[in-house]
């Protein structure tokens, strides 16, 4: 039996070909970044056939989407603007879904979370940016809380998290409506309800030298360290080894329970996050406007992230473009307002399917390379 | 002999590259070389096709689109997030608006607070009647109208209507604007026997069509056949109501055609009108005013035709009582009047015109009403 020989003449030439050369380890990381990739350009071929049946322009579509998202300096802190919740609320997917759970329920987390932030800052008299991060700590408190119990009911009840954290949603909006109708209701806000507006000290501003907010801020860097907690830490070590196999992380020995719920309340703790930060950066009080789809939008994202929290930023800034855009195509190619929605679920399906695709490709399968 | 003139290939070429050189340098001029003409822009919270609140404002672009010397550019299913801050800034920026009409109440505050001081030489106009002089930058209007009136004569009409003498209302939110509705609509009813009850059902959303669509069945179910609403599309609430039997008064837009037969009349506003007007207010050099309010006399708000059901009786009062509302100053709240709790609200002698402020605080239903603010 002979070894083989690193160095052989291929196709490729004189490259280490072997499975575990250079070369290789090249071909299996592009694996994750140029399948996403294909997909997404095939489901933008496909809206652009969808278009033409409708008989307008492709061309002048994406167009419009280039120039109104990414075309010029306002255009970018559009997009960057509506990119920045979905950073975080895409966290409060990707997070258990590295432990193989479905959480759809992030936009309960937001509601609540800003509304936490809404009461902190009208029963605690204070400003300033210490005064800001103690808001921003009891949303995350009330964010962790809230998808922490649809952790908790998954491990010790067995309760279906994608379900339970749905309906959790529609009971958080509820009673964010009645605190804010009624408990928490500023008497003056009469058409309007809303909680007391906050205070200029206690409201967080733009971005040095944009017109963005520093919810921007807050999200990449909830993103990279989301992206540390999971490909970094024995702790994402063990979550991911859990959402492999349940059984075997449990034989290993590894704290499942705590695992998910842990998870689960990080990812319920950065939508609270987005809460606050709507509510200290945007609204300046909390009132029936957080419930906004943030949360639901976040979804979109982490799938099309794959759950992987690094990916997650420019995928949001891609969808925040996409949104951007929306108005100019509605008022330049009289269509309706629903067509973005059609691209991305377009681009989510194809996405979607491509996840079938992986291993299957020979140019990103060393072991297959030997084969001809 | 003069050979007919006839284009070589050349000139042909010649020509057409010129003229697509032209409309390329049209298309890269910037804005304010067309800001000569008005442009001017629309934002709604939902579809603007929706039979209610925001169909109402597009029915109001649609007329301002065939003013002459206007441009008129919409946006729907804006949300009142900073979303609305940056599909206004994308109007400026992209279309060159210098007009603009946010119309969801929400907008207000922040979002229109926050770009018009960014924004001086722009006009925003609001609907909603927010606007103080003290508190908001003079660039921003507000306008309202006393749509109150029209859920009153919708009473008179629903009064002659009903016979089990129950009359229902699904409401979005107990707030203010809400409130005076459902009372004046009562009080409508009363105008025309003083035994009819309201029963009043809350969604707590301003569109929600699974809750609305409950609570008009609910209603029915209790023995109410005449159905209004004040939720943004009333679209649901309408069909439900008249697929069951009941006859529905409309709310916003005209959605008689939702229900030919059962549609008695509906409080519709009028924004065609307000909107024409403000633009050639605009157009002729002059300053809209910062708050505007009007109600039927003004021409702010209309009622739809009368429908097939209606009685010559109901005909008569209905006109009757319009023309008193038309003369200006009627009041619908006057003393002696309690609340459904038991509470005085207006003693004997004591009455709210229509345009009175105390109204816009209201807080309470008038006796007759079944259900609760809270």
């Amino acid at each position: 039996m002979t070894m083989p020989a690193p160095y052989q003449v291929s196709r490729f030439g004189l490259i280490d070909t072997s499975p575990t050369g250079t070369l290789a380890a090249l071909a299996r990381r592009s694996e994750g970044l140029a399948i996403p990739l294909a997909a997404l350009l095939a489901g933008l071929l496909l809206f652009g056939l969808f278009l033409l049946m409708l008989g307008k322009s492709p061309v002048e579509y994406y167009a419009l989407v280039y120039k109104a998202g990414f075309g010029t300096a306002f255009s970018w802190q559009n997009t960057l603007s509506r990119a920045a919740p979905l950073l975080l609320t895409a966290l409060c997917v990707a997070l258990p879904a590295r432990l193989g759970l479905v959480v759809i329920g992030g936009e309960g987390a937001i509601v609540l979370g800003g509304v936490a932030a809404g009461a902190v800052a009208m029963l605690i008299p204070g400003g300033g940016t210490g005064f800001i991060l103690m808001m921003a700590m009891f949303a995350m408190l009330t964010g962790a809380l809230w998808i922490g119990l649809v952790g908790l009911m998954r491990f010790y009840r067995g309760v279906n998290e994608t379900i339970a954290s749905l309906l959790m949603a529609y009971i958080g909006i509820a009673l964010m409506n009645h605190l804010v109708e009624g408990p928490l209701r500023d008497p003056n806000s009469l058409n309007k309800p809303s909680t007391l507006p906050l205070t200029p000290e206690q409201r967080i501003g733009d971005l040095p030298g944009m017109d963005v907010h520093w919810g921007l801020a807050f999200g990449i860097v909830a993103c990279v360290v989301a992206w540390i907690l999971i490909e970094r830490t024995r702790w994402g070590f063990a979550a991911r080894i859990a959402g492999g196999n349940v059984r075997a992380a449990q034989i290993q020995g590894l704290p499942v329970g705590w695992l998910i719920v842990g998870f689960t309340a990080l990812g319920g703790a950065f939508a609270g996050l987005a809460g606050m930060i709507e509510v200290a950066a945007v609204h300046g009080s909390a009132n029936a406007s957080l419930a906004a789809g943030y949360g639901y939008t976040g979804i979109l994202v982490a799938f099309l992230a794959r759950h992987n929290p690094l990916a997650i930023i420019p995928v949001a800034i891609l969808l925040g473009g996409f949104e951007a855009a929306n108005g100019l195509v509605q008022r330049r190619m009289d269509l309706p307002d629903a067509t973005v929605l059609v691209m991305q679920g377009m681009v989510f399906i194809v996405i979607l399917m491509s996840e079938t695709l992986y291993g299957r490709c020979k140019l990103f399968t060393p072991e297959k390379w030997r084969a001809t | 002999m003069k050979t007919p003139k006839q284009t070589s290939r050349r000139s042909f070429l010649k020509t057409s590259a010129g003229v697509a050189g032209m409309l390329a340098f049209g298309g890269l001029l910037p804005q304010t070389a067309r800001a000569s003409k008005l442009s001017v822009g629309f934002i709604y919270v939902g579809p603007k096709d929706d039979y209610g609140y925001n169909q109402s404002h597009a029915e109001g672009a649609a007329a301002v689109k065939q003013m002459p010397g206007v441009s008129v550019v919409e946006e729907e299913n804006v949300p009142e997030t900073v979303d609305v801050q940056k599909t206004m800034e994308s109007m400026i920026n992209f279309d060159g608006v210098n007009l603009l009409f946010p119309t969801s109440f929400g907008y207000f505050n922040p979002h229109i607070l926050e770009l018009a001081p960014k924004y001086p030489d722009l006009r925003f106009e609001h609907c909603g009647g927010l606007w103080s002089a003290d508190k908001h930058p003079s660039n921003v209007g507000s306008y309202f109208g006393y749509i109150g009136m029209g859920q009153y004569l919708n009473g008179v009409v629903a009064g002659h209507t009903s016979k089990s003498k129950k009359i229902g209302f699904v409401a979005a939110k107990p707030i203010p604007q809400v409130l005076l509705n459902i009372n004046s609509f009562l009080l409508g009813a009363r105008s025309v026997d003083p035994n009819i009850t309201c029963q009043v059902i809350f969604t707590g959303e301003w569109s929600l069509a699974v809750k609305e669509a409950e609570a008009t069945n609910a209603l029915v179910d209790q023995g109410v056949d005449v159905v209004t609403c004040h939720v943004d599309g009333p679209k649901v609430v309408m069909e439900t109501a008249a697929g069951r039997g009941a006859y529905v008064c409309g709310y916003h837009a005209n959605q008689s055609p939702l229900a030919p037969d059962k549609y008695l009349t509906g409080a519709e506003w009028n924004w065609a009108k307000v909107y024409t007007d403000m633009v050639k207010t605009v157009q002729s050099g002059g300053q809209i005013d910062n708050f505007v309010r009007g109600g039927l006399a003004e021409g702010f708000i209309k009622m739809s035709p009368l429908g097939p059901a209606v009685t010559d009786t109901a005909r008569n009062q209905f006109a009757a009582t319009q023309s008193e509302i038309l003369k200006g100053g009627y009041a619908v709240i006057k003393g002696p009047m309690k609340d459904n709790k038991g509470k005085v609200i207006a003693g004997s002698g004591q009455s709210f015109a229509e345009t009175d402020v105390a109204l816009e605080s209201m807080n309470y239903l008038v006796e007759g009403v079944i259900g609760s603010t809270s």
